[in-house]
Formats: C-alpha cells, structure tokens, sequence
C-alpha cells in the first residue's frame, strides 16, 4: 500500500517532470498523437452536434487525454480494457479508427454498432474491448469477470477499466473492486477524479478527499497520479499491470484531472467557478506535454505541428465517411438481438 | 387556467404539493443547482432550501433506499431518477423492501419515484426505455403514466399524498411536445381511473402514456372508413381500471391496446386476458396489441422509427381489427 503522503506528493498537477523516462522517441511521439488526435475526434463530435447532424448526446474528454492515452498505451494487445464515457482517448490508442467513431455518432451503418447504440458506447470484441452500459460501475465486476477468465486460462493478461469521481458512488464499484481484491485478479481500476459529476462537485460525492485510501479497505494498492501527466499516468499503469501480470492482484489509481467541459455539450457548465477552470486551463495535458516534448528535444516544433495537420487531415477524411456512409436500414432494427 | 407544457405542468404540480405539506421532499442527482437533468425542479432550491432539495450522491440504490426510510419515518420523498432506465439499480430496494413493508408490517411507505421514461428523441438504449411492465408485477406499488399536462398535475399530487411506493412514468418525448390547459389550483386525478379521452362505438382502444396522442389521431383517421374509435387512457397502470375496460368493450365489442413498451411481457398482455376472461363473449375479434418489437431500444433513426409504434401503425392496426 502506498502511503497518501507519499502518493500526493507525486500528484503535481503540473507540467510533466522532465525526467528520463524509458520510452523510446517513437513512443513518447505516439502518447501526443493520440491524445492530439483524441481532442481533435472531440472537437469534431462537438462541431457536428452543433451542426445538428445527430441528435444524441455528446460527451466529449477535454483535459482527460492524458489518463485515458497514457492508461491504455501502458497495456498489451491481449488485455481487455472497458472504456467510459470519456475514454475515446483509450479506444483510439487501441486501433479503432476515428471514422468509426464519427459513424457511430451519425447511427450511421458503419459503426461499430452498426446504429443500434450511439457515442462511444460501442465494443471490438478483436481489439479486446469491452462495451460500456449508461450505467455507471457496471464495468467494474464485468471486467473484473475477464480478469478471473485470464486467471483461470492462465492467462498472462490484465483488464482495465475507468471509473468517475460520481460513478465511484455506485454500488458495482465496491461489489466489483473487492470480488478482483480477494480473489487477487489481474484487474486494474482507474478512478478519474475529475472534479465533477455531471453539476455534482466532487465534494458533494464523497466526504475524502483522495479517493485512494479507499484501496486500503480492499487490501490492495492504491497510488494517486496527475491525471494531465500522460508520462505519470503511463508509468502507474505500467506498474500496476506489470504487478497484476505475475500474479500481483488488482490495484486503484486515482487520476487527478479535470473535465473541461460541460456534462455532455449541452451543459455549459454554469456551476463551475470560473477560478477552478483557469487553475485547470493552465494544466492542459496536450499544451503540457508539448512544452515537455520541445524542451527535451524529442520533437521539434514543425514535427508538432505535422503532427497536428496531419490528426487534421485524418479527421476530416473520418467526418467525409461518416457523413457519406448511409444509415441502417429501418428493418435492421428487429436483427441481431441473439447470438447464433 | 394556463396553456402549459406537460413538463411545466410536473413542476407546477410538485412544487405547489412542496409548498402545501411541508413533509414532501425532492431528493436526486443534480437536482439542485441544476435543477435536474431536465430542469424539472429548477429554482426549487432557492424556494425551499437545500433540506428539502437534496442534491444526492450518484447511487440509485441509495436514492430509493433512502426514500423508503424517510417516507417510513412520516417524511414524502420525490426521488427523481436522472432517467427511468436508471431504477434498475434501485430494483432491490424497492422491490424487496418498498414495495412489501406495509403488507409485512404494516407501516406506510409514503414516497414517489419520479421516471422520466421512453423513446423518440434517438437517446439510444439505456436512456429510452419504458420498464412500467418490470414494476407491474410487483405487487405493493402504484404505477401511473400521465399523458397530457392536466393529468401530469393532477396525477403527481396524487402521488405525492398517495401513502404507498408510487412509480410515476413521465415520458420525455411528452415533456415539450405537448402543451394543455391546466387549472392554476388545486385538483387531483385519482389513482386507479382510467379516462375516456374519445368517444366511440366500434372499437375500445386502451393505452397510456407517449401513445396517447398517437392513437388520437389514428383514431381520427380511421372515421373515414366509417369506424367510430373509442380512446381509453388508463393513466394508471397499477392498479388499472379494469371496470371501465370491461365496460368500454362491452359496448364497442372490440379491443386493442397500445404500448410504446416492447411487447412480449408487456401490459398489453394482462389487460388481453382481462378482457379475454371477463368479456369473451361480447368480442367479435380477438384482442389485438400494437407495442415496439421486441428488441433494446435502437439509436438511429431509422431503426428507432421501426421499432416503436406511431400513428401509421396503430392506423394500420385499427384498420385490420375493423376488418375482421
Ligand atoms: C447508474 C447511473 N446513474 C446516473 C447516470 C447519469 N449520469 C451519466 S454521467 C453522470 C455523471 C458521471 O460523473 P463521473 O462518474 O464523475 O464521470 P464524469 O462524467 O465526470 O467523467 C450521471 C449522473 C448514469 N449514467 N448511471
């Protein structure tokens, strides 16, 4: 168990230590490809809801980049994730194309689910995702379900999924969490603490203020990280999957960050006080990690900004097939409700 | 009187029913400041303070939980779920506890679930379900589906003084579409009654909620076929009001029911064989059911217009029983 003390103090909150890290030049390019590319899969969400081009909700990860990229680059092919809401960032590191994304938004047949769900609420059974429900928590036992196959297949794998400050409130959280601690499974849990529930501030949810101390309840690891850090995300992940890999047992990171936005784009947020965004706004993972990335002499800035014009380009190829790729037809609807 | 939206007239009802019994309480998530997802209790808290608009945790269980005790305790919650879909969280409280204490140990379970429930607005499948039929088969609790903004009024006051666990479905495709008359005072409509909403000779049709209106104007298009449609809303569904079922289809001689709700397990089904066991002999046709098929609720489009009724349907549906 890591001690609070200890584990606050490597919350920073701040810009990316400059220290050495293992990763290679082309990894640490790929954490800032994707989390460029995750903002860019967002604001191209908010710009066709606005448009009116579909009429479901629009949720989008701004400031949260760095946990759900840096989570999911520090996991291997065959290990399941099960993403939320504001997890695309993990999706995209995992593969799936953001014209997919784009589609299923649209309820177009292209989709993942081919229209029947709408947002990122879709699976990939080959890239070993895991669906989310609306319901909050109810990833935590289905995941921890595939930790206990990998353990029994003997497999050398790990499940990971995320979970709210407000979804944390959720009884599944506890039932899930502990089945994983007691039965030691290789199950990682990560918990965005990212100041609100859709209007509900963090305080209002939970009386502690590190949701971490909750791991000792469990018997199991906790660490705190700085949830704009992708590097600090990356390296905790690492740890904790690394450990649930040989035989270790499940552990919770708590991911400090913030949710940039409203609830979904139809809340503008009102009931955030204007300090706490700017406190927030001067954190930002990607603008952060470019300072990092410069400083250092991984990247230079034309390499950046190639970077950026071509996520740019990949997007607007991703909206011209998602636009053009036609809807499900109506009969659809009564197909796929068993497997065969 | 005032013309209002169906979800003006929720709010107008729970807060006039705030302001007359001190007792009556709102609790829920982001129902404060927000003033709930759909603003239904927006500005209650400045009216009645924090203690009676208690901004909750994010855990249903807890929700219904909670309003069983308080309501145990002589207090009247209005638990608001964010989305009807959500109870299914709360499902063992209110089930094993809610719904069985006063049959138990005779104590009173005075509270209100509000559900802001069903389809329409391509909100996908866990934000567009109608779960009236999981709770319909539980006996101990109150289900009721106000289709217009009056009966909204006067169907939360009535839950609100109703001393069991009452489930109101409010349907948010209603919550802006449709707009009425209500009275500025004080009425309720009670419980267990059911309301002719059209009168007619040929056919009964029975149904609730968002299909109300559809089945309004289904009704007005098949008079040009010379068939004279009855509109039957139940507005409540548990319990419902047989008597004026029965006696609707004994004077018509022929019944349909019509349900947003997927088919199969559906209300439809128990009100069939109410009519089958108590007025076979006055049928000229079997009952017949329009309801969606029987599949999540789909979030395109398309696939969402196929899998719900609407008037075309239900038009279709009259057509063929008159036929028969
Ligand atoms: C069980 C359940 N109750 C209510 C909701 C409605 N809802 C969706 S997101 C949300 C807030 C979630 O907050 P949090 O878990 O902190 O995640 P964040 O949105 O901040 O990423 C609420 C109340 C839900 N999805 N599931």
């Amino acid at each position: 168990m890591v001690e609070i003390a200890e584990a606050k103090k490597r919350s920073t909150n701040r810009k990316p230590k400059a220290k050495k890290t293992k990763l290679s030049r082309k990894q640490l390019t790929d954490l800032y490809y994707y989390m460029v590319l995750n903002r860019a899969l967002d604001d191209r969400v908010t710009s066709l809801y606005k448009q009116g081009k579909f009429q479901g909700g629009a949720f989008v990860s701004r400031g949260q980049e760095a946990t759900s990229v840096g989570s999911a680059y520090a996991l291997e092919e065959g290990d399941v994730i099960g993403p939320m809401i504001r997890n695309s960032g993990a999706i995209l590191v995992r593969g799936v194309p953001p014209r997919e994304f784009l589609a299923n938004y649209l309820g177009k047949k292209t989709g993942p689910t081919q229209g029947k769900d709408g947002n990122s609420h879709f699976g990939d059974l080959k890239r070993n995702i895991f669906a989310p429900v609306s319901m909050l928590g109810v990833l935590i036992p289905v995941c921890a379900g595939a930790a206990l196959a990998f353990k029994m297949k003997k497999q050398p794998n790990v499940a990971l999924t995320w979970i709210g400050d407000g979804g944390a409130s959720i009884g599944d959280f506890h039932e899930g969490l502990n089945f994983a601690a007691v039965m030691k499974l290789p199950f990682v849990l990560i918990l965005e603490n990212n100041g609100y529930a859709y209007s509900t501030p963090t305080s209002k949810q939970s009386l502690v203020e590190d949701f971490v101390i909750r791991a000792q309840g469990y018997g199991i690891p906790g660490e705190i990280v700085d949830g704009n850090d992708v590097l600090a995300v990356y390296e905790v992940t690492k740890r904790a999957v690394e450990r649930a890999r040989k035989g270790g047992g499940a552990t919770l990171i708590e991911a400090k960050t913030f949710r940039m936005k409203g609830h979904a784009e139809h809340d503008d947020a009102f009931y955030v006080p204007k300090k706490i965004i700017e406190y927030w706004q001067k954190r930002d993972p990607i603008i952060n990690y470019e300072k990092y990335l410069l400083k250092e002499k991984v990247l230079s800035k034309k390499e950046l900004t190639d970077i950026q014009s071509s996520v740019a380009k990949e997007m607007d190829e991703a909206q011209k097939f998602a636009e053009e790729s036609p809807l499900p037809e109506a009969k659809e609807a009564a197909e796929g409700l068993y497997a065969s | 009187m005032s013309t209002i939206t169906y979800i003006e007239a929720i709010t107008k009802g729970l807060r006039e029913e705030m302001q007359r019994d001190e007792s009556v309480f709102c609790l829920g998530e982001d129902i404060g400041e927000y003033g709930g997802a759909f603003k239904v209790t927006k500005g209650f808290i400045k009216e009645f303070g924090e203690e009676r608009v208690v901004d909750t945790i994010l855990a249903e269980t807890a929700i219904v939980g909670v309003s069983i005790g308080a309501a145990i305790m002589g207090l009247r919650p209005v638990a608001e779920m964010q989305f009807a879909d959500f109870i299914s969280n709360g499902w063992n409280q209110l089930v094993n506890m809610g719904a069985k204490t006063h049959y138990r140990w005779g104590a009173a379970v005075p509270m209100v679930i509000r559900l802001p429930s069903g389809g329409g607005l391509h909100a996908g499948p866990f934000h567009s379900q109608n779960p009236e039929a999981w709770f319909f088969h539980v006996p101990g609790l109150k289900l009721v589906a106000p289709s217009t903004p009056y009966d909204a009024k006067g169907l939360i006051k009535s839950a609100v003084r109703d001393n069991n666990p009452v489930l109101y479905f409010e349907h948010k495709y209603l919550y802006r579409h449709v707009k009425g008359e209500v009275p500025d005072d004080d009425y309720t409509i009670p419980i267990g009654k059911a309301e002719i909403k059209r009168v007619g000779k040929d056919i009964t049709l029975i149904t609730y909620g968002s299909m109300v209106q559809f089945s309004l104007e289904a009704a007005e298009n098949v008079t040009k076929l010379g068939v004279e449609v009855e509109v039957l809303d139940l507005r409540s569904l548990l319990p419902f009001d047989k008597e004026m079922i029965l006696e609707s289809v004994k004077k018509t001689n022929r019944a349909m029911i019509v349900h947003e709700a997927t088919l199969t397990g559906g209300i439809g089904g128990e009100i069939s064989a109410c009519i089958t066991q108590d007025a076979f002999e006055y049928l000229d046709a079997p009952v017949k059911r329009v309801a969606s098929i029987d599949t999540p609720v789909p979030y395109s489009p398309p696939l969402e217009a196929y899998f719900m009724p609407n008037t075309e349907k239900i038009t279709k549906a009259l057509r063929e029983l008159a036929e028969y």
